[in-house]
């Protein structure tokens, strides 16, 4: 049973290995460049002073204008983003179904090995490859991607895209692995049920799309409780001040004047007046706003003694946030698995 | 008169008021089964009578809906160890076109604890196939033997053969027959094969269970069942004209002589009638011409035109 699932895997084995090896190549030329650059910058051990902040600055910077580092970071993302859709669709879907296409099951499962044996070889075996194709590439992006992380994150430390938020998680630490493997049983389920193969590959891209949308808006946020912040609405703070179409008042964090949640995952951001009602701008004229000057308009905000409410998943989560998130794929991984394996026992008969 | 014989010590196939539902049609109705061990049988009936679905059975690749089914006195398809007992070359005998020939035979030899790896080799020695092939570029009866290779070599205690030669031209045929005599000349192996023709059956079948329209004919060793026919020939056969137990199984009107195929224990007489001996055809061909007249159930008939979708490959 093992030879044969190693046979039918060759292909999708050697093109995995490839793509590994290449980016490896690419990845590891490329990232002791990164490292240097990032200890000649001054940051190591520097901490988290103004000094460090420009310094950091100046580092960023320094990378962006360079052709390949913005390339190979945003390739890596992308990459570790539809690794698992490519992986549930290539190696998932076909999985039965393209055995109930062909007609082959009745060849395999004529053999010695039952059904239950021949899913759970199946499943074990190409999850496992799963696992260790995306947790190589995580792994490998992670290091490389390291003294970005470490100076805050590119586009630069406006900390919009550190690592703990929802496009760079998914990229880096264990949680590729999990999403890889759950995406893996996902194709084969969804191979079982439609039956064919290019059906169930597509409706598998589309189901894990949707998954990882759906997961970091309304599920990964809760995994830990996040952490509430709060801080006076300061005169300097309405430099960087973001009105939204209904005139709530979001002030952004880490600007002059603003709170400093450094490498943070901001899940809400809003302005509330000393009552502890949301702060809308008036929509009178009679308002500062309407018809003052800017500068009129924030001396005015800053009078209010509004407070800005931030909740946020900080930084130093990632870690416990990864590991909850990928035990909590791995178990629903296994519960598909467990279907899997039933429905092929009971297929056709 | 019940053509089929008492139970068995070890039975090969032992089915007891087996039915077999896809949705609301049935594919087989009522089948009972006595198949001995050790018996080359030839399972005979028109396209859609239901033959596919009672080996799909016999191989554990579909249940019942009602009634039970043993094969070589264990639950078919359940556990390794019967598994392990039963070959199955599958309609279309499907192979993976990927794999080269030598391929499956590794793939034999990997998943089968009985693999004769010598028997195998030979075979496709014989067949002069050139093991790096693969196997989506060989022809129908090429494909149709690596497939019998693929359960021969398994050393099975039965093997069930699903229309193995239906698609394949006459020379092809020939000599997958041919190959599966020879087989089944030497150890002690029961074997069940299904077709739609009596030509592919009669030369090596001792054993011969007739199915048309989901419901099973007559059963019981070729012997036994060219005996218990008669073709009886006179200007008017009536059922009224025969002893108690025949039974007419059809009657053709040619020249103003009626020839029909009856069932009865000994051969009836009457001075107007000339009585021969069927050959295995003419009772095969009585009993699918019976089915068209009407005198099994309507139902059943309809059935039996529903293909067993679900055994197909899927669509």
């Amino acid at each position: 049973m093992t030879w044969l699932t190693f046979r039918q895997f060759r292909a999708q084995a050697i093109t995995a290995l490839a793509a590994v090896a290449v980016l490896a190549v690419a990845y590891g030329y490329t990232g002791p460049h990164l490292a240097d650059l990032y200890d000649k910058s001054g940051l190591r051990g520097c901490g988290s002073g103004p000094h460090c902040l420009s310094l950091a600055t100046a580092f960023m910077k320094s990378l962006r204008a360079d052709q390949v580092y913005p390339a190979l970071f945003f390739a890596g993302i992308l990459i570790l983003l539809i690794l698992p859709a490519v992986i549930g669709a290539f190696w998932g879907a076909p999985l039965v179904a393209r055995e109930l296409e062909t007609g082959t099951y009745r060849l395999a499962w004529n053999q010695d090995a039952t059904r239950t044996r021949w899913m759970a070889v199946k499943l074990g075996l190409i999850g496992l490859a799963a696992i260790a194709t995306a947790g190589l590439l995580s792994l490998l992006f992670s290091w490389w991607a390291g003294p970005v992380n470490a100076a805050g994150g590119f586009p630069d430390n406006l900390g919009q895209f550190t690592r703990i938020t929802p496009l760079m998680f998914i990229a880096q630490g264990v949680a590729p692995a999990a999403w890889a493997v759950l995406a893996f049983v996902i194709g084969v389920v969804i191979g079982i049920v439609v039956r064919r193969t290019i059906a169930a590959m597509a409706i598998t891209i589309v189901i894990v799309v949707l998954l990882q949308f759906l997961w970091p808006n309304f599920i990964r946020p809760h995994l830990l409780t996040p952490v509430r912040a709060t801080a006076p609405v300061t005169l300097e703070g309405l430099n960087s001040m973001l009105v939204s179409s209904s005139g709530g008042v979001a002030v952004a964090v880490n600007q002059p004047g603003t709170p400093r949640l450094p490498g943070a995952w901001v899940l809400s951001n809003y302005t509330v007046t000393p009552t502890g009602k949301t702060f809308y701008l008036p929509g009178t004229a009679s308002s500062a706003c309407a018809k003052g000057s800017p500068a009129q308009c924030d001396a005015w905000i800053a009078g209010q003694h509004l407070t800005q409410v931030v909740e946020y998943q900080p930084a130093s989560n990632f870690w416990q946030l990864q590991w909850i998130e990928t035990a909590l794929l791995l178990f629903v991984t296994a519960g598909l698995g467990g279907v899997a394996t039933w429905r092929t026992r009971r297929l056709l008969t | 008169m019940n053509l089929q014989t008492g139970p068995t010590v070890s039975a090969a196939i032992e089915a007891r008021n087996v039915s077999r539902a896809y949705g609301s049609s049935w594919a087989l109705k009522d089948c009972s089964l006595d198949i001995p061990a050790g018996s080359i049988t030839g399972l005979v009936g028109p396209n859609g009578a239901g033959k596919t679905t009672l080996l799909s059975l016999a191989t554990g690749m579909l249940r019942p809906t009602t009634g039970s089914i043993r094969v070589l006195g264990a639950v078919p398809g359940h556990g390794t160890a019967q598994l392990r007992k039963v070959g199955f070359v599958a309609q279309e005998t499907p192979v993976y076109a990927g794999l080269s020939v030598a391929g499956h035979l590794k793939l034999g030899q990997r998943m089968n604890a009985r693999w004769d790896a010598e028997l195998a080799a030979s075979r496709i020695r014989e067949l002069k196939l050139d093991p790096r092939l693969k196997a989506g570029r060989l022809s129908g009866g090429q494909r149709a033997q690596l497939a019998l290779t693929m359960a021969l070599a398994r050393r099975p205690d039965l093997l069930i053969l699903d229309e193995p030669v239906a698609s394949l031209d006459p020379l092809a045929r020939r000599d997958f027959l041919a190959g599966l005599a020879k087989a089944t000349a030497g150890p002690q192996m029961s074997v069940v094969m299904s077709s739609h023709l009596v030509s592919d059956l009669e030369r090596i079948c001792d054993y011969i269970v007739v199915l048309v329209a989901s419901r099973i004919q007559v059963a019981g060793p070729v012997a036994d069942v060219l005996a218990g026919h008669h073709l009886v020939s006179g200007p008017s056969v009536d059922r009224s004209d025969l002893p108690g137990d025949a039974e007419i199984i059809s009657a053709a009107r040619n020249l103003g002589q009626k020839t029909a195929l009856v069932r009865a224990a000994a051969a009836p007489q009457q001075l107007a009638w000339t009585v021969t001996r069927p050959n295995l055809e003419d009772v095969v061909l009585g009993y699918l011409g019976r089915a068209g007249e009407g005198a099994v159930d309507d139902a059943a008939v309809e059935a039996a035109a529903v293909e067993p979708a679900a055994v197909e490959p899927a669509p």
